[in-house]
């Protein structure tokens, strides 16, 4: 499979079909802020409903690819990336509560609303730096990066692999969730984090600034699809494929399987942590409840409804899932767990290459 | 109290003349000023006279009135009484008697007091604790009498400390000395505040309520150790219950099941819905918990043997996917759960045998539900133990597990044999939710709270061993407890889950790891 954008000359024309429809589905995306732009009774009208609730879905395909690169192709089924969403997410939450500035509640000119609260006297060491766009960036990289640089390296050196894994990365997240859940954390406790006001001197709730978060969250969405593809297209990823497959068989041909795993465990860390990072501003809060287990399994399913190994199945998991949950649970709010419970049962048994494997599998 | 009044009465008569007389003697005292009144209600405490006792309730609760004369009268509703002879009387022109805070404290005391001669053990027990608190050296005949007849050995225990603490507030050294040895030789934190008080007042006796207070230290120490090791054996043992039916699902067989969290609350729900039909039976309702056991396992077993036929045997060998069915199970279950019973708690009832709190010798409280669930879970940990090593079942289980061709060839169906080990391993998370139902909230997220915990109970005991999770789940109870009074109940948590953590970099197989070909799988 060739890397390139352009058309190789022996390519099929399902896959030439696929790529077109790719790219289609990229620029209906980045249609629909300019779409709803439009007067209300246009036919093209696309409501502001719809557009903040497709970037919250950006986000969470980013999440999927992220999963997508552990799981489906180094063979690592994190339960936990939620937690690293959730850090980037925290991070960002961070840095939009020193913006707030003197506008809180309290008019504290420096600390938060739910410090003041608290009874702090000044900014604890580690909120120090988060006033700056570029650190709180860097933060949002670094902090779920270096977790999962420790747990990868304490798990993949001890060559703990399969379920043993999954339930140590779901039990970190559990932990993290205990652990932010408390008030003397300070970082909010069991409320967290709301009521920004402004990222990079734009207030936050005008239209303008949903459009550029949108715009920077599809961005980011096909800047790390590239990445990803460009990655397991890769020498490095094909090693990667075969630790997933056979990981003594590549040890023993003198691979250093913990390294690979781990730099691909640490890039889909810091990808989640983005990830998390424009959503915080999306949907304008953040809490400890984004570390729940549930939340981290959720995102498998997306990645295994659209086909695990696949890049666009995880993207496509992503949106169809979210957009069944977000359908239903207006609809008909008791059936939802009933569907997605049926979603794990029915993928795991009957299509366990997700959707994306079953066309590809006709395509054979 | 009307019908108390005649009772009264001839209590009164059987009184010998003097303590009558030291009665009605001080009574007037009540009708006079506010130092008089506090004077006269010490007396009366002091006195030991049963009679006192509604007189000086009717004057705390403002229904003590006096006429012109100086009678005193209580008022009962609309009728009123005369307080000394108890006839009945009239209390038109009777004015109510009034009462300032310091005779409020002397009433307190004094009520308190009166109790010690009260025939309910419980008012007894509490009047001995009061008495301890407002301790003066006046009470201390009353104290002797009362130590005297009494017969429960924790209010004499009680009266003692009182009797103590008494003596040391009084003016003769030898007394106080008594009363420092009777205090010290306790474990009770109320004894060690009454000598720290009293050591600043006495500087001669300062060496003796030392040794008094180092000798409570000390036993409070004790007690603390053995109260924190009872909590942490109580929650072993609950981890226990909920994670042996792990041990056997994905220890033995190798099935991870993360809807094991909601066998464990069905489980619950069992109980709840026995609870509900033996209730229109009243000889059966305080045998509903005990037949719960079987229901519960029988339910959780039967949905266990239909989740393994039906679903789980197309994934062996593909642990990852199970994982993730089991998870979408166990969402459906608690989604169906919710719809049929509500997503409130349901309550479940402890028989009477159950509830309490039982005192160890020295003082130390346990309560008899944990207790029982401790019991409980060992006893269901040796039938497992005993199910799969003394029995057919057991033997064909071990067999398929350790080499599934042969034991085939041998004769076993080891599909039959599959389900039941499920089945068997579903029906103990039921039996642990019968016993979680007593001290857990019985909702439809019970189990998520479990299954984490239950996990790392049987990782960090070793995979496939029974002893690894018995030695796996008392330890993380006792470490979770020990740590819980310096860093809090939720950081003890997490510093329990990255110590597991990094355990499992020294011992990726766990406490009890398995050798040979087993360890391979």
């Amino acid at each position: 499979m060739s890397a390139t954008a352009l058309p190789a000359p022996g390519m099929s024309r399902l896959r030439l079909g696929l790529r077109a429809g790719l790219i289609a589905a990229v620029l209906a995306l980045a249609a629909m802020p300019l779409l709803n732009q439009l007067p209300a009774d246009h036919a093209l009208y696309v409501s502001d409903f719809l557009v903040s609730v497709t970037g919250k879905w950006i986000c969470y395909a980013i999440l999927a690819l992220s999963l997508d690169l552990a799981w489906g192709y180094a063979g690592i089924l994190s339960l936990g990336h939620g937690a690293f969403f959730a850090l980037g997410g925290y991070a960002m939450g961070m840095h939009l509560m020193r913006l707030i500035g003197p506008r809180g509640v309290y008019g504290h000119p420096v600390l938060p609303d739910f410090m003041v609260f608290l009874g702090y006297r000044e900014l604890p060491w580690y909120w120090l730096g988060f006033d700056s766009f570029p650190f709180a960036m860097l933060m949002v990289f670094l902090v779920p990066g270096t977790l999962a640089l420790v747990l990868g390296f304490l798990c993949f050196r001890s060559r703990i692999t399969g379920v043993y894994l999954s339930i140590i990365t779901q039990a970190m997240t559990y932990a993290l969730m205990l652990a932010f859940f408390r008030n003397d954390m300070g970082l909010g406790g069991n409320n967290g984090f709301t009521d920004f006001k402004e990222l990079l001197g734009m207030p936050l709730n005008t239209g303008a600034a949903r459009m550029a978060l949108f715009y920077a969250s599809l961005v980011s969405l096909v800047g790390c699809y590239l990445l990803c593809r460009w990655i397991t297209g890769t020498k490095y990823g094909r090693v990667l494929t075969a630790i997933r497959d056979a990981e003594s068989r590549v040890r023993f041909l003198g691979y250093s399987v913990t390294q690979h795993k781990l730099f691909a465990f640490v890039l889909s860390a810091m990808m989640a942590g983005l990830a998390g990072a424009l959503y915080v501003p999306q949907v304008g809060i953040i809490n400890p409840g984004e570390f729940s287990p549930g939340n981290s399994i959720e995102a498998v399913v997306w990645v295994a409804v659209g086909g695990r190994g696949t890049l666009v199945g995880a993207v496509l998991g992503a949106f169809g899932v979210n957009g069944l949950k977000t359908w239903l649970t207006s609809a008909a709010p008791d059936l939802w767990l009933f569907v997605l419970g049926g979603l794990f049962v029915a993928v795991t048994l009957f299509l366990p290459r997700g959707l994306v494997g079953l066309v590809k599998g006709r395509a054979r | 109290m009307k019908r108390f009044l005649p009772f009264l009465l001839l209590l009164a008569l059987a009184l010998p003349a003097r303590a009558q007389d030291a009665f009605v003697a001080a009574l007037p005292g009540l009708a006079g000023g506010f130092a008089a009144q506090a004077q006269a209600v010490e007396r009366l405490g002091v006195l030991g006279d049963p009679r006192a006792i509604p007189v000086l309730r009717a004057l705390s609760d403002g229904r003590l009135l006096k006429r012109a004369d100086g009678t005193l009268l209580i008022r009962e509703g609309d009728t009123a009484t005369e307080a000394v002879t108890g006839a009945a009387a009239d209390a038109a022109g009777a004015e109510l008697v009034r009462i300032n805070n310091r005779v409020r404290g002397a009433l307190r005391g004094a009520l308190g007091l009166l109790q010690i001669i009260s025939p309910d053990p419980t008012e007894r027990l509490a009047a001995a604790e009061s008495v301890l608190r407002s301790r003066s050296a006046n009470n201390v005949p009353l104290l002797e009498g009362a130590l005297a007849r009494e017969t429960v050995p924790r209010i004499r225990e009680q009266l003692a400390l009182a009797l103590g603490a008494s003596r040391l507030a009084s003016d003769d050294a030898e007394a106080k000395r008594a009363g420092i040895v009777v205090l010290g030789a306790s474990g009770s934190p109320e004894a060690r505040s009454v000598l720290l008080e009293a050591r600043a007042s006495n500087p001669a006796l300062q060496v003796e309520i030392e040794a008094a207070v180092a000798a409570i230290d000390r036993r409070l120490t004790i007690r603390r150790g053995v109260e924190t090791a009872f909590q942490g054996l109580s929650l072993g043992s609950v981890l226990l219950l909920a994670a042996l039916g792990l041990a056997v699902t994905f220890g033995v067989m190798g099935v991870i099941n993360m809807a094991h969290g909601e066998f464990v609350m069905l489980g619950a729900y069992t109980t709840f819905v026995v609870q509900e039909l033996c209730r229109d039976i009243p000889w059966l309702l305080p045998w509903s918990l005990p037949l719960s056991v079987p229901a519960a396992f029988l339910v959780t077993a039967a949905i266990g043997a239909a989740l393994e036929r039906g679903l789980i045997r197309h994934l062996y060998g593909r642990p990852l996917e199970t994982l993730l069915m089991t998870f979408g199970v166990g969402m459906m279950i608690q989604q169906a759960v919710r719809l049929a019973f509500g997503a409130q708690n349901r309550e479940v009832l402890s028989p009477a045998w159950m509830q309490g709190t039982l005192l160890l010798p020295g003082g130390i409280p346990v309560t008899q539900n944990r207790l029982w669930i401790l019991a409980f879970s060992l006893v269901v940990l040796l039938l497992v133990l005993a199910a799969i090593r003394l029995t057919r079942f057991g033997l064909e289980m071990r067999a398929v597990t350790q080499r599934r061709p042969i034991a085939a060839a041998m004769g076993i169906r080891t599909g039959r044999v599959d389900a039941l080990t499920f089945a068997f391993g579903s029906g103990i998370a039921g039996i642990a939710g019968v016993a979680l139902s007593q001290i857990d909230n019985v909702s439809p997220n019970l189990g998520t709270g479990y299954i984490i915990d239950s996990f790392l109970v049987v990782v960090f005991g070793g995979v496939g061993s029974l002893a690894g999770t018995l030695i796996g789940a008392f330890s993380l109870g006792l470490i979770n407890k020990v740590m819980e009074p310096w860093v809090g109940a939720v950081l003890a948590k997490v510093v329990v889950l990255v110590a597991i953590m990094l355990f499992i970099q020294r011992r990726p197989r766990g406490l009890f790891a398995q050798k040979g070909r087993a360890a391979e799988a």
